[in-house]
C-alpha cells in the first residue's frame, strides 16, 4: 500500500483503472451474461456523459479555489445549454460552442457581483441563479422557438478518430487500427482493456479531447503560474494576499467567470452533441454532480476527472442496459468494492466505516442473488445513489480551500 | 421609524427593478409591457383569481417555512422537493388503506405526511453530522433519489395490485371523502359574494396560518428556536453558550421536512389521491419565497402571494396573448436575485450608520471628557 502511495499519480491512477477493469471483466467472465461492462459503446458513453460533469467540476474547481461556493454551476450549464444551442442553430457548431461558453460566463459574472462585490451569501446567490436561468431560457425559446422547453435540431462540429490508437485518417492515408485489432483477438482481459480505450479514442468529441488536455493545463495554471498562485490565495487567506498587493476582487472575479464559462461549454457540449438539442430539463442535476466531482476529487483536476468517469461510467451503462442485466452484474461489482472500503477501513481501524461499509455491501450481495435483473428506477438513480456514497466515504478525508465561502472585504482582515 | 422605512427600500427596489428589466424583456419582443401588467392586475381583482391565488400560496407559504427554519440556522434544506412529493406519496397511500371518521383520518394523514418528511430530511442531518456530507448536495441527490427511484419504484408496485387498471385509475388509490380537508369557501362568502366558477379556496389554507404562527411562536418564544437562530448568528457563541451543534443540526432538518411534508396536502385534499403527474417545483419555489421574505413568518406571507399571484398571471397573459407566459417566469427570478442583492446592499448600509453613529457618540463623549 506504501509502495503504491509513493509512485507518481500518473502512474498510480492507470493502475486502479486497470484494476478496476480487472474486477469488470471477472464479474463478467464468470458471474454475468451480460458483455456491456466493457464494451466500446459502454467506454464511448462514459466519456459523452462525464465530459459536462468534468467541465462543470472544473468549472467548480476555478470558483473554490477563489474561494466563492458555486452552487449556481447548475444555472450556468442551463445557459451554456441555451445559448449554445441558439449559437449552434444560428451560426454553426464551433461559434456555437464559443457562445455557449459566453452565456455560462454571463452567469458567473452575475454569481461574482453579487458574491463579491455585494457579499450576498455564497449559496443564497447561487440559488437565485439556479432559479433564474432556467427562467431565462424558457422565456426565450419561447420567444425564439415557439416552445418553451425545445429548440430545432443543433449542430456539433465532426468527431474524429486518433491516429494509430483509433485508426484516424491523414488525409487520405488511414492509419493503422491498433487497439481494435487487439480487441478482435479476444484475449482475456486485455482485449477487454483495449475495447475500453477504443471508446475513449474513436469517434471522439473536439471537446472531449479539450476536455481532457485541461487536466494538464488546469494543473500547470494554478500550481505552475503566478495567476494559479493568487487565485489560490483569493481562497486560502485573502486578507494575506491583499497585504502583498494582490487585488483580490478581481482574481475572485476571474475565478467565478471562469468556471461560469467552463459550465457553459459542458451545457452546449450538452445541447449540441449528447443531445442534439435544448431540452429543458436535459441537465440532469449535472452541475450538482459536478460538484460532488469537485468533493471526491478534492478540488485537484485529476481527482475531477476520476470522479467525473465514474459517474459517467454509471449513466453511459445505464443508457444501453435496457432490459437490466448490466446494472445487475453491477451489484455484484458494487459489492467486491464495498468489501474492498470496508477492508480499508478496518486496516485504518474506522470501525464505522468498516460496518457501514459491510452493511451496505451484504445488501447489494442479498440483491445481486435474489434478482435476475434489476428494475428500470434502480439504474436511473444509480448515479445519485453513487454520488451520495462517495461522499459518505470520502467527505471526512478531503481538504477544501481554507477560505471557502467566507466574505471578503478591501481593507477588512 | 427611520429603520423601518430603510428596511423597506430593499425589497422595493428590487420590485421596481424587477419591472424594468422585465418591461425590456418584454418591449424587445415586441409586447407592449403596460397591456401585459394591465391585463394581470385586472385579472387579480377578480374575488375567483383571489381564489387561484390562495390556493397557489398556501403551499408555497408552507414550503417557504420548511425551508427557512434551516436557513434560520445556515443550513440549506435544498431537498424539501424530495421531502414533500415522497411524503404526498405516502400520506396518500396510508389515507387510502383506512377508513376512519374525519377527526381520526386528516391528523392520521397529516401525522404520516410530517414524518415521512421528517425522516427523509433526517437523513440528510445525520449524513451531515456523522460523516461530514455536505447538506446542499446529499439533499440534491435525495431529491433525485425520490423523484425518479422511490417514487417510480412505488407507484409501479400499489398499481400492479390494483385490480382494474385504467388510465383514471392511475396514481395511488382514492381516499375516502373523511381523509380529505374540506374547501372553506363557506367562511369567505360571510364577507364576501359567492364564489363562482366552481372554484373553492383550499381548507389547507388554515393550516398553513397555524405553520406561520407556530414557526413564528418557535423563534420568537421557544427556547428551540432561541438555539437555532444562536446557531445561525455565531455557531461557536452558540456552542460555548451550551447549544449542541450536532444535536441542533439534526433536529433542523427532521423540523423543516416535517413541515415540508405538508405541502402535498393541498394537492391531495383536492385530488383525492396522489395523481400520476402530481405538480412538482413547488419545494424549489418554496426557497425562493423564503429568501425573498428573509426567512420572516410574515414577510414570506408577502413573498408567498407576489409568487402565486405571478403564477397565477401567466395564465391570462396566455389568454389574451398580451405576452409570453413564461415572462412571469422571469419576474420570479430576477426579484428574487434583486432582492438578496439588495438585501445584501442595505445591510452593509446599515453596518456603515451604525458604526458612524458609534464613533460619534464616542466623540461626543469624549468631547465631554476633555
Amino acid at each position: 500500500m506504501k509502495a503504491l502511495n509513493d509512485l507518481p499519480a500518473w502512474i498510480r491512477w492507470p493502475l486502479y483503472a486497470l484494476a478496476g477493469i480487472m474486477l469488470l471483466t471477472l464479474v463478467q467472465t464468470f458471474f454475468s451474461d451480460t458483455e456491456r461492462l466493457t464494451q466500446v459503446s459502454t467506454s464511448r458513453e462514459m466519456l459523452r456523459w462525464a465530459v459536462p460533469i468534468f467541465l462543470a467540476g472544473l468549472g467548480g474547481l476555478f470558483s473554490e479555489r477563489a474561494g466563492v461556493v458555486n452552487i449556481g454551476l447548475e444555472g450556468m450549464l442551463i445557459l451554456g445549454m441555451w445559448f449554445g444551442a441558439w449559437g449552434s442553430i444560428n451560426y454553426g457548431p464551433w461559434i456555437g460552442l464559443l457562445i455557449g461558453v459566453l452565456g455560462g460566463a454571463l452567469g458567473g459574472l452575475l454569481h461574482a457581483v453579487a458574491t463579491v462585490t455585494f457579499n450576498v451569501d455564497h449559496i443564497i446567490s447561487g440559488v437565485a441563479i439556479n432559479i433564474l436561468a432556467p427562467a431565462i431560457t424558457r422565456y426565450l425559446s419561447d420567444e425564439l422557438w415557439a416552445s418553451p422547453t425545445t429548440s430545432p435540431s443543433t449542430e456539433t462540429p465532426d468527431k474524429i478518430d486518433l491516429l494509430f490508437l483509433g485508426g484516424g485518417n491523414i488525409g487520405e492515408w488511414e492509419s493503422p487500427d491498433l487497439l481494435l485489432s487487439i480487441a478482435e483477438r479476444e484475449w482475456w482481459f486485455i482485449s477487454d482493456v483495449s475495447q475500453l480505450l477504443r471508446g475513449l479514442v474513436t469517434n471522439v468529441h473536439w471537446v472531449s479531447i479539450m476536455a481532457l488536455a485541461l487536466v494538464p493545463v488546469t494543473t500547470w495554471l494554478i500550481w505552475r503560474t503566478r495567476f494559479g498562485l493568487r487565485l489560490r490565495i483569493a481562497g486560502e487567506n485573502p486578507g494575506a494576499g491583499a497585504t502583498q498587493g494582490i487585488d483580490i476582487i478581481r482574481y475572485k472575479y476571474l475565478g467565478v467567470i471562469i468556471s461560469g464559462g467552463l459550465a457553459g461549454l459542458g451545457g452546449a457540449f450538452i445541447s449540441t452533441e449528447l443531445s442534439g438539442l435544448f431540452q429543458g430539463g436535459n441537465s440532469a442535476g449535472r452541475g450538482f454532480i459536478g460538484l460532488a466531482a469537485l468533493i471526491f476529487g478534492n478540488w485537484r483536476p485529476g481527482g475531477v476527472l476520476v470522479g467525473a468517469l465514474l459517474f459517467g461510467y454509471v449513466f453511459g451503462l445505464d443508457l444501453k442496459d435496457l432490459d437490466g442485466t448490466a446494472s445487475h452484474a453491477l451489484l455484484l461489482v458494487n459489492t467486491v468494492i464495498l468489501a474492498g472500503v470496508g477492508a480499508w477501513a478496518l486496516t485504518k481501524r474506522r470501525t464505522t466505516d468498516a460496518i457501514l461499509a459491510g452493511l451496505l455491501g451484504v445488501g447489494a450481495f442479498v440483491w445481486w442473488i435474489s434478482a435476475e435483473t434489476v428494475p428500470d428506477w434502480w439504474s436511473n438513480i444509480l448515479p445519485y445513489v453513487l454520488v451520495l456514497l462517495v461522499l459518505v466515504f470520502f467527505s471526512q478525508r478531503l481538504r477544501m480551500p481554507a477560505a471557502l465561502g467566507q466574505p471578503f472585504r478591501k481593507g477588512e482582515t | 421609524m427611520r429603520k423601518f422605512l430603510f428596511s423597506l427600500s430593499a425589497p422595493v427596489g428590487a420590485f421596481v427593478l424587477t419591472l424594468v428589466i422585465s418591461s425590456i424583456a418584454l418591449w424587445a419582443f415586441g409586447s407592449n409591457p403596460f397591456a401585459a401588467y394591465g391585463d394581470m392586475l385586472g385579472h387579480a381583482s377578480k374575488l375567483e383569481t383571489q381564489v387561484d391565488i390562495l390556493n397557489r400560496a398556501t403551499p408555497l407559504y408552507i414550503s417557504a417555512v420548511a425551508a427557512a427554519i434551516g436557513f434560520r440556522m445556515n443550513l440549506f434544506n435544498i431537498g424539501v422537493e424530495g421531502q414533500y412529493l415522497f411524503a404526498f406519496l405516502i400520506a396518500a397511500q396510508v389515507g387510502s388503506l383506512v377508513s376512519l371518521p374525519a377527526v381520526l383520518h386528516i391528523p392520521l394523514i397529516m401525522i404520516v405526511a410530517m414524518a415521512t418528511g421528517a425522516f427523509y430530511a433526517g437523513i440528510a442531518g445525520v449524513l451531515k453530522v456523522t460523516r461530514g456530507v455536505n447538506e446542499v448536495i446529499s439533499t440534491i441527490m435525495l431529491n433525485s433519489i425520490a423523484v425518479a427511484g422511490l417514487i417510480a419504484w412505488l407507484q409501479q408496485r400499489w398499481q400492479a395490485e390494483q385490480e382494474e387498471f385504467t388510465s383514471t385509475t392511475l396514481g395511488t388509490n382514492p381516499i375516502d371523502e373523511s381523509g380529505l380537508i374540506p374547501h372553506i369557501n363557506g367562511i369567505v362568502e360571510i364577507f364576501t359574494r359567492e364564489i363562482g366558477q366552481g372554484k373553492e379556496l383550499t381548507g389547507v389554507l388554515l393550516v398553513a396560518i397555524c405553520v406561520g404562527v407556530a414557526y413564528h411562536l418557535l423563534l420568537t418564544r421557544m427556547r428551540f428556536g432561541f438555539d437555532l437562530r444562536a446557531s445561525g448568528l455565531n455557531p461557536f457563541a452558540a456552542r460555548a453558550g451550551g447549544v449542541p451543534p450536532k444535536r441542533m443540526i439534526v433536529a433542523a432538518m427532521v423540523l423543516s421536512g416535517a413541515v415540508a411534508g405538508l405541502i402535498g396536502l393541498v394537492e391531495l385534499s383536492e385530488k383525492g389521491k396522489f395523481p400520476p403527474n402530481a405538480i412538482q417545483g413547488l419545494g424549489f419555489a418554496g426557497i425562493a419565497v423564503a429568501l425573498l421574505g428573509r426567512n420572516h413568518p410574515g414577510g414570506m406571507v408577502f413573498s408567498a402571494l407576489l409568487f402565486a399571484f405571478l403564477d397565477v398571471s401567466a395564465g391570462i397573459l396566455q389568454n389574451t396573448e398580451a405576452a409570453t407566459k413564461e415572462i412571469v417566469n422571469i419576474m420570479q427570478g430576477i426579484v428574487l436575485l434583486a432582492a438578496v442583492v439588495a438585501y445584501g446592499i442595505s445591510k452593509r448600509f446599515q453596518e456603515r450608520e451604525e458604526a458612524r453613529e458609534t464613533a460619534e457618540a464616542l466623540r461626543a463623549e469624549q468631547g465631554v471628557m476633555a
